[in-house]
Parts: structure tokens; sequence; C-alpha cells
């Protein structure tokens, strides 16, 4: 706190707006050329756009589709379990940035219990037990679709690849040549295909490798491909944060007495996550998006619901809106995302240790 | 410490969630019903299933695509709820599984779904390598072209010097190219990568006519901000007979898709419609009688109750119904042309009921 108050900050220029202007944008005669070539593209793109947006667009095809776009096909009469669903997950994150601030209390163990807890409680409220079951009857995870479909695969898809990403990323590592092959060949056999592959193999090859009296649904089977492939990228990301932390680190840990498992998650696995977050945040953004490629293999996600709802008689060629409307979706959620990565940065001080 | 262990449970609940996703409650098809597949008929493991998968379109106009309430609707979908009907009483035990054009035929080889009804052209490659067997066919579609009404072309003779928009790589281009070569005529092709690019090129007047399926083309015309100012001549560049399909050897339920979808052609041949049926089951007309199930034993043969037909038709309708629902005047408003019944000139013609 002393060491602070003594560092002088620079003295801030204050400067009017002309000046900022004239300094940044009318600097030399090229930039002031620039600045209106600019100005006028983006006057004329962004008229174009408003005109599109405000007169031309017809705006029914989302506005009269909007239950298609949030749930698909999930039955009308059951849809208040996914508000109830959502319901939880909002009531979990309200609690957490409430009790935010209070870093190792008993509190924050609960709630992270109740977030662990939340996973099985969703996937109940969301499928129901049995058809008879006058509570919670079946809804099967072939209806689910929309922006409800996308939520679960990437969510399911971040949280089940994580842990195991970590595993493979250890396992590449370790000193035990089978393991360590093993790993390698999966993360560079996942790493080599696309994702097309990876899903069409999922749908089409899964149900011959497992035994007869298993069988997948189609939701299960793309969940399956997606994490699979998710893996072997994390894999990598984590295995690059490990590289990241000094042997001196390591060595220490082990003349204090720490086993291997000890050193790893006490020791090596916070720095080594740390350093990585931006990159698997990154990762996972981009996994949300890979969800539209369930596409493919005969899901209707987000992407698949607007391209399902354009066959209407009486919206038949509404492409843009319907896609206009499922790009803003998306940007808003992997901004959320980008945005929760750099708070989760600033707090754990990444770049500042 | 403490902290620490929790992470080790993420995996654990994930599994749980997995694994609650996909209990055994759920009334797949195993794994088994494949195996058995060629033995027992695909029609004794729908009817101990409960219902029926197949295989649709989720995005073509008039044909298979999710209406405001989340449901699927279109003509080829209503030939599924057909079979539900016919099967279990209940139009509504089906289950529609949207499939891409490329998963399409390794669906139905593999048995993921029971029979596919999916806007799928009868060739004899896909009959005989493929290993599949059509039952019937439900819809004779074929390339056309549309041109604006004010040219006054009527024939391709007319069309001499024309630029022509269609879609790059398929077949409907070969086929272009086939039509007018034959006849000597030159043209100018405008090539795209997808349906609506080739669309809005001629609505934008980048070219005098476009060509696809005639199908397609009405669902465009649909569309357009003035319909009336585009007609679809009268020519067909290439057959394209559409069906319901089921995998290789199972006839007995193969049976099943092509007599019903003939009975709802007989059906609309004898008049008996989902507004009449009460009344047809006290005609005097033997066809009507045996094809409504009061006499004969068609039912029984097919392993369906013997008045399947009756149900058919008044959960979803004959022929015309469903046709005039989907793709007439209150649908995309394709004229039947060649989808008309024989005795009106047409091709369907649903062989014998006795």
């Amino acid at each position: 706190m002393i060491k602070e108050a003594l560092v002088e900050k620079p003295p801030r220029e204050e400067v009017g707006l002309l000046e900022w202007l004239k300094r940044n944008l009318f600097s030399t005669w090229y930039n002031t050329l620039l600045t209106f070539v600019s100005l006028a593209f983006l006057f004329f793109v962004g008229r174009a756009i408003i005109v599109w947006a405000l007169h031309t667009a017809r705006w029914e095809v989302v506005t009269t589709n909007i239950k298609v776009f949030m749930i698909g096909r999930y039955p009308a009469s059951e849809a208040w379990r996914v508000l109830a669903s959502l319901g939880v997950i909002l009531l979990l994150t309200a609690l957490t940035w409430v009790f935010r601030k209070l870093r190792g209390r008993p509190i924050r163990q609960w709630l992270i219990l109740g977030w662990l807890l939340s996973f099985p409680l969703i996937g109940v409220l969301l499928r129901g037990f049995s058809e008879q079951n006058l509570f919670l009857p079946l809804v099967s995870s072939r209806v689910w679709s929309g922006l409800l479909l996308t939520l679960v695969l990437a969510i399911v898809g971040i949280t089940a690849s994580f842990p195991l990403g970590l595993i493979l990323a250890l396992g590449r590592r370790s000193k035990l040549p089978v393991i360590k092959i093993l790993c390698t060949i999966y993360i560079e056999t996942i790493r080599g295909v696309p994702l097309i592959s990876v899903l069409f193999m999922s749908q089409l090859m899964l149900p011959l490798f497992l035994p007869p009296h298993i069988r997948l649904s189609t939701v299960m089977r793309a969940l399956t491909g997606i994490t699979l492939f998710s893996a072997a990228y994390t894999a990598e990301n984590v295995r690059g944060g490990l590289a990241s932390v000094p042997v001196g680190q390591y060595e220490a840990a082990r003349s204090l007495g720490l086993s291997n498992v000890l050193m790893m998650v006490l020791i090596v696995l916070p720095q080594a996550l740390r350093a990585v977050i931006p990159a698997i945040v990154g990762q996972f953004i981009s996994l949300f998006k890979d969800t539209t490629l369930v596409v493919i293999v005969g899901l209707l996600d987000l992407l698949g619901v607007a391209k399902a709802v354009t066959g209407q008689r009486q919206f038949i060629g509404l492409h843009q809106e319907v896609y206009f409307f499922v790009a803003l979706l998306f940007f808003i959620f992997c901004s959320l995302m980008s945005r929760g990565s750099r708070r989760l940065e600033r707090s754990l001080g990444v770049g500042e240790r | 410490m403490k902290n620490k262990s929790f992470l080790f449970l993420t995996p654990l609940l994930v599994l749980i969630f997995i694994l609650a996703t996909c209990a055994p409650a759920e009334k797949e098809s195993t794994a088994e019903e494949k195996t058995t597949a060629k033995a027992v008929s695909r029609l004794q493991l729908i009817k101990d299933r409960g219902n029926i998968i197949v295989g649709c379109n989720a995005e073509l106009p008039g044909f298979g695509y999710l209406n405001p309430a989340g449901e699927f609707e279109g003509f080829d979908v209503d030939f599924g709820r057909a079979l539900a009907a016919a099967i279990f009483g209940d139009a509504g035990k089906v289950e529609f599984r949207p499939l891409t054009a490329a998963e399409r035929l390794p669906a139905l080889q593999t048995g993921e779904i029971d029979v596919l009804i999916r806007n799928t052209t009868w060739t004899l490659t896909r009959d005989t390598v493929n290993e599949l067997d059509w039952a019937a066919v439900t819809f004779y579609d074929g390339q056309g072209m549309m041109v604006r009404k004010a040219t006054g072309w009527k024939t391709i003779e007319d069309m001499e010097g024309a630029t022509i928009a269609t879609t790059t790589g398929t077949t409907t281009e070969m086929n272009l190219a086939d039509t007018f070569r034959s006849r000597g005529i030159d043209y100018t092709p405008l090539l795209f990568e997808s349906t609506q690019d080739t669309n809005t090129a001629y609505e934008e007047g980048r070219a005098d006519a476009e060509t696809s399926d005639k199908s397609q083309l009405a669902a465009l015309r649909s569309a357009m901000a003035n319909p009336d100012d585009h007609v679809i001549l009268d020519i067909t560049m290439s057959k394209e007979p559409l069906g319901p399909l089921t995998a290789h050897g199972d006839n007995q339920w193969n049976d099943v898709v092509r007599w019903v979808v003939w009975g709802m052609m007989e059906a609309e041949e004898k008049g008996v419609s989902s507004k009449n049926v009460d009344e047809m089951l006290n005609s005097n007309d033997p066809t009507i009688r045996r094809l409504l199930g009061v006499e004969g034993e068609a039912g029984k043969s097919l392993g369906l109750p013997p008045d399947f037909m009756v149900k058919v038709i008044k959960q979803v309708g004959n022929y015309a119904e469903v046709y005039d629902r989907h793709l007439g005047p209150q649908g995309i408003n394709i004229p039947r042309g060649p989808n008309r019944l024989w005795k009106d000139g047409g091709l369907l013609y649903p062989m014998a009921w006795r």
C-alpha cells in the first residue's frame, strides 16, 4: 500500500473534442482521406442495414416462431420445466454474484455443491421420468431442439470435456510409456480430423461399438462426439499451461514432501490452469458455435430450427431475418462468455503474478 | 482442500446427468432390432415399440417443416402420420427424425428409422446398389422452367439465347445442358451455389429464366413479391418420382407402406374423404366396403386392424385432401399435373384393392 502511494502517476493530458479529432483522425492528409472514406463506408453500410431492418425485413417470421426458436419441439404443456431450469441457473448465478467476495467461507462450498447438483437436477427436470408420471412425464431428448438443445450441447460438452481434457493432458506428460502413447495417439487422431467426421462417426459407428442393450439417443451421440472432440483440444491447451510452470515449482513441492497427486492438485495445476484461461475460454466459445454442426446429423439446434421455420408457407425465403436473429443470439451468448472469462482472469490475476 | 475435492465430483455428476438422459425408461429401439430385422418384419418391431420412426425433411416448403407450434407439417409428413393411423389407429404415434440428404440413406440402412419419406427420387442405383425398396410414388416431380410472363415464352424452342439461372454441380445443371443441346438451341447458363442465390438472381432480373424441380419452383414463386408475373412452363426436363422407401428385403413392412399410400389414392378415386367416411361405411359399393374393411380381409392380410383405412382417412384424409392441404391452393400451390388420378389423365394408378 505504502509503495503504491509513492509511485506518482503521469499527469493526465486534458484535451478537448476538437483537439482529439485533430490528433487522431486528421493528423495528416492521408489520415484525413482515410477518415472520410471510412465514414462514407460506415454511413452507406449502416444505412442499408437500418433501412433493411426497419422497412424491408419481415420480422413476423421471428415473432410468430419465437417459441420454436427457444424450445423447438419441446411440448408446450411442459415448457414450464425449461423455465424452471432457467430459474435454477439464474438463482445460482445471483447467489454466486452476491457471495462472490466471501472466498473460503462455508457458503462458497455450498454454492459449488449447488452448481454441481444443478446438473442432474436440470437433467431430470428436462427429461422427466416415464410417460405415466403425472408430475414430470417423459420428454424424450429426441424432441429437444432450438436454443434449448444448443445450450444443452454446449454446457454439457464444455463441462464434460474439461475434466477429460485435464486427464488427457496429464496422461500425455506421464512417465508411463503406455499411458503417454495412448493419450498422444488419442489427442493427435482427434485433432487430425474435422468435427463433422467425428459427429458422423458418433451417429453411425457408436451404436456398433456399444453392447446391444445400451442404445444412446441421437442427442447423446452428438454430445459424445462433441465432448470427445473438445477434450483433445482442451488437453493441448492444458499441456501448454503445464509446460509454463517452472521446474522449480515441481522441485519445491517435492522438497516439501508432497505426493505426486498433491503436487499436481495444490501447486502445479492452479498455476497451469490460470495461465491458459484465455485459451480455454476461447476454445469453449468456438465449441459453442461448433454445436451448429449437429444440423448435419439431423438434430434441430438453433440453426436447424431457423432453417425449418422458413419452410412455412407464409415465410418461404425469409432466410435473412432468421439468420440475423440467430446471429444476434449467438453474439449475445459468446460475448457473455468472453466477459465472464475476463472477470475470471482479473479475479485470478492472470498476467500480474 | 475441500474445494478441490469438489472439482473431482464434476465428472461424476456429469455422468449422472448423462445417464439420466439415456436411462432405459426411454423406449428406444434396441440394437437387437437391427440384427433380427431380417428375420422378423419391421412391422412387428414397430408394434412392439408402440410408435413408428419416420425419416423426414425439416426444411422443404410444402413437404416437411416446423410449424409455429413446433410440430412437423407437410405433404411427406402426412404420409408418416397416415402409417401411424393405419398401424395404431392414432396418427400421433409417430416420431419424425429430421434427416439431411447425406444422412437419409444410411439412417434407413442401419435401422435408425422404419421408413424414409423425404422427397427421395426413385433411381436404379438407389434401388439396387444401396439396397432399398420403394413402396410407391406419392409425388411425380420433374425439372421445370420458370420465366417471366411478359416474355410470352411457352416452349424450350422459344428460349433461343436466354440466360438461365440454376444451381451448379447438380443433375439439374446437366439436364438443362442435355435439353438445350439435343434441340440445338443456344443459351447462357448462370450458375450459383444455392437455390436461394439462384432465385434471387432470377428475381433481380439477372437471368431470363430459372430451372429447378417443379415443386421447388412453385414454392419459390409463391414467395415472390408478384407471383403472377412469373409462370412455370408446361415442360418437364427430367423424371423425379418421389415416394416412401424401406430397407431392402422386408416385404411385409414394404407392403403395409405401399397399400396405405394406394389406399389413400383409392379413397380419392371412390370419393371417400375425412368428411364422409362414416356414411361411406354404409355404402353398398363393394369396392368401398372392401377399402374400409367392412368386407374382405385386407387388414388381416397386411397384419393391420380391419378398419385401418377408416382411421387413415378420418385422421389424415385421402390423397387429394393431403395434396390440397400442403401443395394445393391452401399450400404452396403446385398444379396437380401428373399427380392427378389416372381417370383424370394423371399418373396416380393405385393397384387393385381386392
